[in-house]
């Protein structure tokens, strides 16, 4: 059964033209790139009360792709729809507060001379959440929500930590009442110890404020245990969409097993290192012909290089664009053939 | 999973030492306090004038004219048998108003173009960046003693003069300062929240780009007072009889050999004024850039 979908995308692209001097134009040759692709036709929905977890490697688009869905740029081409009505590019005060986001540097997200009390007032009252009077106890009680204590109201950004920057930040988000939250990679800048809090925090907002949220990462398990669903990108498109167990279980995309594989496991199993990508993901200014994973992927054939697959879906709620998904071996036998090989050397 | 309370964290603590530090900040700050005390004596002095100064500074003695110190006349007389202590107190009245004033100006409008050259950016920014460049190719005194030529002598014409040269410094910094500012994250969030541009600019980055314009603002005082006494030297300045600085040295200077402290005080008023208020923007910069407030 298919929820509703709260934000959908449709054919994104999003092109960046380099700037060259007039001289360089002049002399470049044919094959001169001056046109990057971050993304390159993006079709993804996020459900009403799902976390979605969007994942890939450095460069791979994720972050444009959420500065799109907040209104932070516009896309090149493509659409954008919210609750199944199309999102004006130039949103009012109240479009853009019902998408927020939480931002990965949360010493960049805040600004060093505003209280957390001021700022948490100024949205408050902007956008009329709650009349004058009530400013305060509804401040204290969005702290509260993100496990912060009433005494950080008149405290200034710099006399916290990280993890609790991006408290205030999420406290922040959640002040003008929105109800999808971008999580733009928002515990990669914070200590591991500490990360393990914030997905928590995240999760509990899904459970208790019922919100749909993205959450942007580059590592997988981060958001092994959080999400419910998984996209992956690379090189500006969608790789493979799965429920995370069947991600997990069943990955239909080469891509999507060289991630999992990456994760570093404490059992016997971890010595497997079949399969590990090989090189740096091709410069988006000359992204291969074919599809775009071919010089890295190690089931590559000749149809590979020669067609772009686009998603398809393999099974009930998984969609792969891989064209030999079907042929891929097994990943769970992948894995114990692996293992029986190192045991019997 | 651990429930969300499970992170309270107090801040009294933490909140009343921060407190604490500010203050022994100031104190530890030796250039701050040090600028502080001597621009403090500087102001005092000039505020006091009409209290402070033995003589009228204007009043003629013809008689009494290039008297050496004595215990009526402290700093001796000049030519027309002025006080010359009197002088110099009514005139530290004349040069820091003048000095204040002349910041003050370009202050502001350098300040408000540079912040919105540099927010809006687009043919805005190099429309008002190629005036700024123009402004920037004449040399500042070249410039200053045109416009007093133009405008003729007088307070009201070192003002113009100086404002129409010196906002190009603050658009420039200022400027280059948002570029920085508005490519945060607390400002595409402020954004997010449905905020105006006037507000973000006013509210969220003024408040973060302004504290180095402040900083130059010490120095520029200085190179104000530096250019009225040169005015001053020149002719251009203050109109006579109006004690100064710069003209009490211009008059002082002729008679160098015999009655040296004439041009040689005021000059060293001039040094000690510089230095109080290059001490003072020193300390700024230390007590305003946002890394220290820990």
């Amino acid at each position: 059964m298919m929820d509703a979908p709260v934000l959908r995308v449709a054919a994104i692209t999003k092109s960046y033209h380099l700037q060259t001097s007039l001289a360089s134009r002049l002399s470049r040759n044919e094959n001169g790139h001056t046109s990057l692709r971050a993304l390159d036709g993006v079709d993804l929905q996020l459900n009403k009360g799902e976390i979605l977890a969007l994942v890939g490697e450095s460069g791979s688009g994720k972050s444009t792709l959420a500065k799109i869905l907040v209104g932070g740029t516009t896309p090149t081409s493509g659409e954008l729809e919210y609750h199944g009505e199309p999102m004006p590019a130039h949103r009012d005060k109240d479009a853009s507060r019902r998408i927020q986001m939480v931002f990965q540097d949360p010493y960049s997200s805040l600004n060093p001379r505003i209280s957390v009390g001021a700022m948490l007032k100024e949205l408050l009252l902007l956008h009329k959440i709650v009349p004058r009077g009530e400013v305060r106890a509804e401040s204290v009680r969005l702290l509260n929500l993100v496990g912060l204590e009433e005494d950080a109201l008149q405290a200034y950004p710099s006399q916290f930590s990280g993890g609790q920057r991006q408290r205030i930040a999420i406290a922040r988000a959640l002040a003008v009442r929105p109800d999808i939250l971008i999580a733009d990679e928002p515990v990669s800048a914070l200590d591991v110890s500490v990360q393990a809090t914030i997905l928590d925090l995240f999760a509990s907002l899904q459970r208790e404020l019922g919100l749909s949220i993205l959450f942007v990462a580059h590592n997988l398990a981060v958001v092994q245990h959080l999400s419910q669903r998984v996209a992956v990108m690379y090189l500006g498109r969608i790789v493979e969409v799965a429920e995370t167990s069947e991600l997990f279980s069943n990955p239909r995309h080469p891509y999507t097993r060289a991630l999992i594989d990456s994760i570093p496991r404490m059992t016997a199993e971890s010595v497997n290192e079949e399969f590990v990508l090989e090189g740096e993901p091709p410069s988006p200014f000359n992204v291969p012909a074919g599809c775009r994973f071919n010089p890295r992927c190690p089931y590559a054939k000749d149809v590979c290089r020669a067609t772009d697959p686009g998603l398809e879906p393999v099974a009930a709620g998984h969609q792969s664009a891989c064209i030999r998904a079907a042929e891929l071996p097994d990943h769970s036998i992948a894995l114990s053939i692996s293992a029986t090989r190192k045991a019997t050397a | 999973m651990t429930t969300p309370t499970a992170a309270l964290v107090s801040f009294k603590q933490r909140h009343r030492a921060v407190g604490s530090r500010t203050i022994k900040a100031w104190y530890r700050n030796g250039s701050l306090m040090a600028g502080i005390i001597i621009v403090g004596m500087l102001v005092l002095v000039a505020v006091l004038a009409p209290i402070l100064a033995p003589y009228d500074p204007i009043a003629q003695h013809l008689t009494n004219a290039l008297e050496s110190p004595s215990a009526a006349h402290w700093l001796g007389t000049d030519k027309f048998g002025r006080d010359v202590l009197s002088r110099l107190i009514w005139g530290a009245q004349v040069d820091l108003r003048v000095g204040f004033l002349a910041v003050l100006i370009p202050f502001v409008i350098g300040s408000v173009l540079g912040a919105i050259a540099g927010y809006f950016g687009g043919w805005l920014d190099t429309v008002l960046m190629r005036i700024v460049d123009i402004f920037f190719a004449f040399p500042f005194y070249v410039m200053v003693i045109v416009l007093v030529f133009v405008f003729g002598s007088g307070e009201a014409s070192i003002y113009i003069a100086i404002a129409a040269v010196s906002w190009v410094s603050y658009a420039r910094i200022v400027r280059g300062e948002v570029l920085i500012a508005k490519k945060q994250d607390y400002v595409v969030a402020a954004r997010l929240g449905g905020m105006s541009h006037a507000r973000i600019l006013t509210k969220h980055i003024g408040p973060n780009v302004l504290s180095q314009a402040i900083i130059y603002a010490m120095s520029d005082i200085v190179m104000d007072i530096m250019a009225i006494v040169t005015l001053g030297y020149l002719g251009l300045g203050i109109n006579p009889p109006t004690a100064e600085w710069g003209s009490m040295i211009n008059d002082g200077q002729e008679f160098i050999t015999t009655q040296w402290q004439q041009a040689t005080i005021p000059g060293l008023v001039v040094v000690v004024t510089s230095l109080g208020l290059s001490l003072l923007g020193d300390g700024l910069s230390d007590l305003l850039s946002p890394e220290r407030r820990k």
